[in-house]
């Protein structure tokens, strides 16, 4: 683990530009998207849907809502933000989302500091 | 207080609308209906069509079920034989009894056979019933030419039906021009141009002395001016009369020429006795179309519920396809009215004709007559009816224009106007429709039925939505989401016309944003119908919903269904035992499709290449069941096996699938091919249905199954495997181009402006002259047909998507399978606790 807490996730090169990809960080499944040229270009938000409870969020396809970031789950279409890891159509429900960044080739993840 | 008794005598169009009326109006008493006929109410202004292959349980407007479960009782195939007035009862042949307290007289017409002798052989048929229908086909069987005596209406509909049958048909008419009540001097003469010009015999001012069989066993027809003329089939068609034998017996006043005498409410001269349709009798005439005996259902309906509504008589114009050529008539055709004046125009090598009769003021339209050509229609009768003041210069309402666009705009309307005469919807209901709530134009059409009965106002009814719309300040908003201020079928023509090959080269030049999953499924759609480049190909990832990215179904855990594509459903038993071995060995479950294949469950995402290399390696490819694209082609066993097939539909239905496998459309795509009318392959509910006949194809089109069924449309018949496959060509090009966003075929046809009419303009005649185009684009999509999956097998980068984890072997163990009936299934949340409960002990 590096220094502040960060540590791999994967490679860049694991990623695909435009969609997302899932991984496991320890126990858990998160979903990472990547959208190179943007800045931050690498969202991670867990990639449970929590209305179904299936592992799919990865594989939703992304977009934005009234200028939010989104992806849209596969199996029931919700849309989840990708900065907060707020359900759009859900008031209350909340996906889990981790701070990331990429570092010589690497994409460096921590549990999120951000307030919900 | 006892229930009243309400018997309606006779169970055609009228009497069926009346049952209706009836029951919309909340009426309490108990409807008894009795009809002559051995079947419920049918559509017989439709009934030709029985012989273009239609089916005539589809011209039902009726059922017993429907009319048991609202509590109507319904007796068939036993007539009323008589009325008793004053002991308030019905007595039918077989001897039943029933009473009443109010009765509705709507025992219709019957066709007039002029007394000429020898008009009642064997080979003599009159054109009223689908009985009537029944026996004319089974003599047509050994006819080769047919007769029609009467051009009128009635008689060029008929006529219509025996050139469905294949016969060399003739009609025989004793006026010097055709429709006389309909059309003028000049207009008839351009009928009988145009239907001669089919093919049809014409025989005007022949007056029939008598009909003789010869010794080669024909019937002769033998004219007033010594011609004559041999056929093997007459159907007379030279009028109707009343059917008014039944009120005649009971005492009630009957006219002078026969016809029920009743007053503006629909009233005979018995205070409890109602009479409604052509056996009615009003102001001396009676009224042969079936809006004025709606209006008249409609008219005893209120006086029967407590309501008010008056019969004032009945606009007769009237619009229709006769033998091919369209004809309009409207109000005073021929000018009676004193100092009326005519203008008209006339166009021989187009094989138009067009009149309007004016005022002598000119300040009021009279009448209009519209021969081969009625795109004015709808515009003229409102200037009729609503006595609009037509244009200082009324030539130009028929002189061809320019811009195409109509000659009156729908707000010059009055409120009152009536837009749809087959269902009487005025302007000032279409509004209040609008004003609770209908938003567009299909919401209008579904509350009011206007423009769902002929389809006459459709045009004239869009426009007064769409102004309407204005007027409240709604735009029409096409928009495909918050990305694109573009319909799809814009959206389809920038990335046609700019040769975009890219989400991003779109929505840079034509949208704003990011693209969201309403745009980005539509817009690959869209790419791929015109471009057809690989779904995983890197520009493309990201944009489709993820069955189509993996090229599989996301099932509920995660998991995915596997269809490989079985072509009209048949498959060899070594295909059969390598998809059993595929599914043990990756521990799938099985289930057979409603589309006649299998479908392999429970895949995980990492699995799918291994799964599709065997399928790929074993012969099968892609069944595209992910996708918004041509699903399969259903087929029935057919003339190969089958006692009854009488053309090889298998054989057909493979051909049909393996041509439009792969393309892509705004929603899924389902055909089907039926060896026979036994229909076993139920193509009536599918997009594009095929049936076959003995002389070659039947091609249904706009039909589905699912949330909201439709009986597809029948397009075009007798058709060779040629001919089919160019307009289902350009059909589904047309559809592809054209639609909206996750429309389907039926919903498409119905926002269609012209309808089916259009649509075969458009497909047949090639009125828009794309034709070549719709099938060229075609061919460019099934020249670049690949399997993707094989495509994908062979391509390292695409393989690489289908990892559950970038960073790990391990499979997702949020999936979990439990067995039932000897096959995995998804375990329930509960189930998957007590699994990890027993884990951990």
């Amino acid at each position: 683990m590096t220094s502040g807490g960060w540590r791999e996730l994967c490679r860049e090169g694991d990623l695909v530009p435009g969609s997302g990809v899932a991984a496991l960080a320890d126990d858990r499944q998160v979903a990472v998207f990547y959208l190179p040229g943007e800045a931050p270009a690498v969202h991670v938000i867990d990639n449970r849907d929590p209305f179904s409870g299936a592992g799919v969020l990865a594989r939703g396809i992304l977009g934005d809502l009234g200028g939010e970031l989104v992806v849209a789950s596969p199996i029931y279409k919700q849309h989840f933000s990708l900065v907060t890891g707020r359900c759009v159509e859900e008031h209350g429900v909340q996906l889990d989302i981790w701070d990331t960044r990429l570092e010589g080739g690497s994409v460096l993840i921590r549990p999120s500091s951000r307030p919900a | 207080m006892a229930q009243r008794e309400l018997v309606i005598v006779g169970n055609g169009m009228v009497g069926h609308h009346l049952v209706e009326q009836l029951l919309a109006a909340g009426c309490r008493d108990h409807i008894r209906v009795i009809g002559a006929e051995p079947r419920p109410a049918y559509d017989r202004v439709h009934l030709s069509e029985v012989f273009a292959g239609r089916n005539p349980e589809d011209l039902a407007l009726a059922t017993r079920d429907e009319y048991e479960r609202c509590g109507v009782s319904a007796h068939f195939g036993d007539p009323v034989a008589s009325v008793d007035a004053e002991r308030h009862e019905v007595v039918t042949e077989r001897g039943r009894r029933f009473a009443w307290d109010k009765l509705v007289l709507a025992t219709g017409s019957h066709p007039f056979v002029p007394p000429v002798p020898g008009a009642d052989q064997p080979g003599c048929f009159v054109y009223r019933t689908i009985d009537d229908l029944g026996a004319i086909r089974a003599a047509a069987g050994a006819a080769e030419s047919g007769v029609v005596i009467g051009g009128g209406l009635l008689g060029l509909e008929a006529a219509n039906a025996l050139r469905n049958l294949g016969l060399a048909t003739h009609v025989v008419e004793f006026a010097p021009l055709l429709m006389g009540a309909q059309l003028d001097a000049d207009g008839g003469a351009m009928l009988e141009r145009l239907i001669a010009a089919e093919g049809i015999g014409v025989h005007l001012s022949r007056e029939t002395k008598r009909i003789i069989r010869d010794p080669g066993g024909r019937l002769v027809l033998h004219f007033a001016d010594g011609e004559t003329l041999a056929t093997d089939l007459i159907v007379f068609s030279a009028g109707i009369r009343p059917q008014d034998r039944l009120a005649r017996a009971a005492g009630l006043r009957i006219g002078p020429r026969g016809g029920v005498m009743v007053d503006y409410h629909c009233r005979t001269s018995d205070s409890d006795v109602f009479a409604a349709g052509e056996c009615a009798l009003f102001g001396g005439r009676i009224y042969g179309l079936v809006a004025p005996g709606y209006r008249m259902a409609e008219v005893v309906a209120a006086q029967l519920t407590g309501g008010a509504a008056q019969f004032k008589g009945a606009d007769m114009s009237t619009k229709l396809k006769l033998l091919g050529v369209d004809v309009g008539s409207i109000g005073d055709t021929r000018g009676d009215t004193g100092g009326a004046l005519a203008y008209r125009f006339a166009d021989e090598a187009a094989g138009v004709y067009k009149k309007v009769v004016v005022s002598a003021d000119r300040k009021r339209l009279l009448g209009a007559v519209l021969v081969g050509e009625c795109g004015d229609y709808d515009m003229l009768r409102q200037y009729v009816l609503n006595a609009v003041e037509p244009p200082g210069e009324p030539l130009s309402l028929i002189l061809p224009r320019n811009d195409g666009a109509p000659a009156m705009a729908a707000h010059a309307l009055p409120d009152g106007a009536t837009i749809c005469s087959c269902h009487n919807v005025t302007r000032t209901a279409i509004l209040g429709a609008m004003d609770a709530g209908a938003a567009c134009l299909a919401d209008v059409k579904r509350e009011t039925r206007a423009a769902t009965g002929c389809g006459g106002c459709g045009a004239l009814l869009a426009s007064v939505v769409e102004t309407a719309l204005a007027e409240r300040g709604v735009a029409v908003n096409h928009h495909l989401c918050e990305h694109f201020p573009h319909s799809r079928q814009e959206l389809y023509h920038l990335v046609l016309v700019g040769g975009l090959r890219t989400f991003n080269a779109l929505i840079e030049r034509h949208g704003r944003g990011r693209g969201c999953d309403i745009c980005k499924p539509a817009v690959a759609s869209i790419l791929a119908s015109v471009h057809n480049e690989h779904v995983l190909d890197a520009e493309h990832v990201g944009l489709q919903d993820t069955n189509d990215t993996f090229m599989a179904n996301m099932q509920k855990d995660g998991t995915y269904s596997v269809i490989p594509r079985v072509p009209a459903g048949e498959i060899t038993p070594e295909k059969l035992i390598v998809l059993g071995n595929v599914a043990r060995r990756h521990g799938l479950y099985t289930k057979i499709t409603g589309a006649q294949r299998v479908d392999l469950l429970g895949a995980r995402l990492e699995q799918l290449p291994a799964i599709w290399r065997e399928l790929v390696d074993a012969g099968f490819e892609t069944g595209h069941a992910y996708g918004k694209a041509v699903r399969t082609v259903k087929s029935c066993v057919g003339s190969t096996w089958c006692r009854y097939g009488v053309q090889d539909s298998v054989a057909m239905a493979i051909d049909l699938e393996n041509r439009y496998k792969g393309l892509r459309s705004p929603h899924k795509l389902k055909f089907a091919v039926s060896g026979c009318a036994r229909e076993c392959a139920e193509a009536r509910g599918k997009d594009v249905g095929v049936i076959a006949t003995d002389k070659g194809w039947n091609l249904y089109v706009c039909g589905n199954g699912g949330m909201r069924p439709r009986h597809a449309d029948l397009f075009a018949t007798d058709l060779d495997e040629a001919t089919l496959v160019r307009y289902v060509d350009r059909f589904l090009m047309f559809y592809v181009r054209t639609a909206d966003r996750l429309q389907r075929t039926s919903v498409w046809l119905e926002h269609l402006e012209g309808g089916l009419d259009y649509l075969r303009e458009v497909v047949i005649d090639d009125k828009l002259g794309i034709g070549a185009e719709l099938e060229a684009q075609m061919a460019r999509v099934i020249g670049t047909y690949r399997c993707e999956w094989k495509a994908t097998l062979d391509d390292p980068e695409k393989l690489k998507r289908f990892r559950a984890f970038v960073n790990s072997e391990t499979a997702d163990d949020n999936i979990v399978m439990v067995p039932e009936r000897g096959q995995p299934r998804p375990a329930r949340p509960d189930e998957k606790v007590r699994l990890l409960a027993a884990e951990n002990a």
